[in-house]
């Protein structure tokens, strides 16, 4: 029977977003009030079926892990297969893979060793909800080498830029993948692989000294391979940048996207056991999206509150995003403002940023 | 070998909740925006160190059985001990239903003796209260009981509604008193208790063969144990109690939650991470206030969209609210739709209810509060707009 493993790669992610991957890698971010950029990779890859699901990560994962954790979240907390995060390296005095080859390198009998004879491979930053059942098919049908997911964007942005376009032809096959700017067509960075093909690639690259699998493998070996598109044209965002992380936080606030993006399927993310929302006496909150846990008895506007938050009275947050565990105090004046988790802002401050440059406070600061 | 046992007896009908049981074991009621009534005590025990547990149902018993689980949010997903549901069930010598409290844990010995605890805690599953049972249990052995009953000082007013208990100036009981008319002590039994397991091991096998007993711990048990003059002591509990036993007092204990300093279990979590309360967490989206939604002191959880007037009300997971909607000290079950134009106050609506537009339903000040479900919604109807 055909089926797909899921292959979570964040090694080689592009990514500008300062104060908040000091402590996190960026896969970790929170995102949209109680999720974490990951969760919508992971989410879609179990809500198209698929019961193994592997990670690469090389740095700054100690919240990754803890946010993962056994993978019940997603139940993938399985007897056989379920999550596996997988290490870079290896005691192998022979090993000359660089890049992100030296996961698939050194993990060789992690891939023989799955029931799946298709990979499905996914970095962090392409945000939407879907299930990958349709482009199975599809890759099955055309029987692809690689199927590769595209998006249509309405408008090119910065954030596009890290990522290679696709020139699709007839019967879908892909006529070119390149950096061209003006190419609306944006590669999700989410392909299908055929599993033997994938280490046949591998293979490929570590003999000649190649450091990304994608570019080098499939990218510049196009016309060896059989290379089919398929195109996503549902609700989505890419996130690699403060800019386009704020943007993207605000777009939710507009109702008809909140639905789009939660709706189900649900995405999954790790449970914790706050108590609900508590709205006391002087709460006014309009045009916002709060999780558990937060106390609010002040006026929160177009904002995101993540769980734990708490907002006192006469205090005003307009336009911004207020991670874990923040504590407003009385007469705070907040406009436009990323505080990252465990901010405390001390009676009376005023923080303004623009709409185009959020003020961003990192983690545990006081102001 | 486990020190001490907890029997949690979670069969019991909840009569009085009327429709809320309708489908439902009382400890399954939802309460207090995410949770189930069994989770204050669940979480009591997860908090307590009581990691050996058997749930013993027996009315209406899936949805508890779901919620638990293998009781991995209480942290009992054990391989030694842990959580077990232990529903009554046939044997080699034929088999019963749970005849009363006692015979529940009867009908368990085996469950029991196989952990040979040399305590048994025996909670129910229907009250909203934070405990830490190991200070039980530290009286228990301090004043080498064979019995220890945790009790709260009820109004003299209402004594005569409760199990009293008469005790000493040092708390040692010396007669159990089921709703006396007369009381001479305001101390009521909380339902709680730890025995020494050996000593309530005879006392059960003993009553077991008493055809004239009710085999109810309160009834039976503890005025044998008087009888033959075992050492019982009152455990004195000074914080917040509440029995959710009819639709007014679930009600009420849902405002109490809303009111900072009524000392109920929420803003006691809030302060004091070691009370935290713990339920199987459902996965949804976080909730979403539009821009005409106001929603003043009040408990809302996951999943909701907000866009009429909430106030002084709590609501569970996945709650739809349209405009103009005015929902007043009302409890909104799961998945309830609200209609434009509804008025509701002092109203529980039951889980997928879909309250039609315009429908404004009152209870009065001192009136029970209703229960709304999607078939008696109709004779509530005080006023109708845009409906057919």
């Amino acid at each position: 029977m055909d089926r797909m493993m899921g292959l979570i790669n964040l090694d080689q992610e592009y990514h500008v977003f300062n104060e908040l991957t000091y402590f996190r890698n960026n896969a970790s971010i929170p995102f949209a009030g109680r999720y974490r950029l990951i969760d919508f990779a992971l989410s879609n890859m179990t809500n198209s079926g698929m019961e193994e699901v592997a990670v690469f990560v090389r740095h700054k994962y100690r919240s990754l892990l803890d946010h993962l954790g056994s993978g019940e979240s997603w139940d993938l907390d399985r007897r056989h297969g379920g999550l596996f995060i997988l290490p870079p390296d290896w005691n192998d005095p022979s090993d000359r893979s660089r890049g992100d080859l030296s996961f698939f390198h050194n993990n060789r009998d992690y891939f023989n060793r799955g029931k799946a004879n298709h990979v499905l491979v996914s970095g962090s930053q392409f945000i939407a909800n879907t299930d990958y059942k349709e482009a199975f098919s599809q890759h099955l049908e055309t029987d692809a080498d690689v199927t590769v997911i595209y998006t249509p964007v309405d408008e090119i942005r910065p954030e596009h830029q890290a990522y290679f376009r696709i020139e699709e032809g007839e019967d879908a096959r892909v006529i070119g993948i390149t950096n061209d700017e003006q190419n609306p067509n944006v590669f999700t960075g989410v392909y299908i692989i055929k599993k033997d093909l994938l280490m046949e690639i591998v293979n490929y690259c570590i003999a000649y000294h190649k450091e990304n699998l994608f570019a080098d493998g499939i990218k510049d070996q196009l016309h060896e391979l059989d290379v089919r598109a398929y195109k996503y044209d549902g609700y989505h965002a890419f996130i690699n940048t403060i800019e386009s992380f704020y943007r993207e936080n605000m777009k939710l606030l507009t109702e008809e996207n909140f639905i789009n993006l939660f709706a189900k399927p649900f995405i999954r993310t790790k449970a914790s056991s706050n108590p609900p929302v508590k709205y006391q006496a002087q709460a006014l909150v309009n045009h916002s999206i709060i999780a558990n846990g937060c106390i609010v008895n002040g006026q929160v506007e177009n904002s995101i509150l993540f769980r734990g938050v708490e907002v006192s009275d006469h205090s005003t947050i307009k336009n911004s995003i207020i991670m874990q565990r923040c504590k407003i105090e009385e007469d705070v004046y907040l406009e436009n403002v990323i505080l990252d988790k465990d901010v405390h802002v001390k009676k009376g401050q005023r923080i303004i940023g623009t709409s185009d440059k959020p003020y961003v406070v990192a983690k545990r600061q006081i102001v | 070998m486990k020190e001490c046992v907890g029997m949690l007896l979670a069969g019991g009908e909840g009569k009085r909740l009327g429709l809320l049981t309708n489908e439902n074991a009382k400890p399954a009621v939802p309460f207090g925006g995410k949770y189930r009534i069994i989770d204050f005590t669940l979480s009591n025990c997860a908090n307590s160190s009581i990691q050996t547990l058997g749930v013993l149902t027996q009315y209406s018993p899936i949805n508890l059985n779901q919620h638990i689980g293998n009781g991995k949010a209480w942290d009992m997903d054990r391989r030694n001990g842990g959580v077990t549901m232990l529903s009554p069930a046939t044997g080699k010598h034929g088999g019963d239903w749970y005849s009363g409290t006692a015979d529940a844990i009867y009908q368990n010995i085996h469950f029991i003796d196989q952990y040979d605890p040399k305590y048994v805690l025996i909670i129910s599953g229907d009250h909203i209260y934070q405990m830490n049972y190991q200070s039980v249990l530290a009286q228990h052995k301090a004043t080498n009981a064979d019995a220890t009953i945790s009790v709260i000082e009820v109004p003299w007013e209402d004594a005569s509604r409760f199990g009293i208990l008469n005790t000493t100036e040092t708390l040692e009981i010396y007669e159990f008193e089921e709703k006396p008319a007369n009381p001479q002590s305001n101390l009521a039994s909380m339902g709680i208790y730890i025995f020494t397991w050996e000593t309530l091991r005879e006392f059960l096998i003993e009553d077991a063969t008493d055809p004239d007993s009710s085999h109810d711990f309160g009834k039976d048990i503890i005025p044998a144990m008087l009888g033959q003059d075992k050492r019982l002591f009152a455990y004195l509990f000074t914080e917040y109690w509440k029995d959710v036993g009819t639709i007014q007092s679930y009600w009420e204990a849902t405002m109490d939650l809303l009111d900072e300093d009524s000392g109920s279990p929420l803003s006691v979590a809030r302060e004091d991470r070691s009370k935290q309360i713990y339920t199987n967490e459902a996965n949804f989206p976080p909730q979403y206030i539009g821009g005409t939604g106001r929603v003043t002191n009040s408990f809302i959880n996951t999943g909701c969209f907000i866009y009429g007037d909430v106030s002084n009300s709590v609501l569970f997971r996945n709650v739809l609210v349209k405009q103009h909607a005015s929902i007043h000290q009302s409890i909104l079950h799961p998945g309830v739709t609200i209609g434009e134009n509804v008025v509701l106050e002092r109203v529980i609506v039951m889980e997928n209810t879909e309250v039609p537009d315009g429908v404004q339903v009152y209870a009065t000040k001192h009136a029970e509060p209703l229960v709304l479900n999607q078939e008696n919604i109709r004779e509530h109807f005080s006023e109708m707009e845009g409906m057919n």
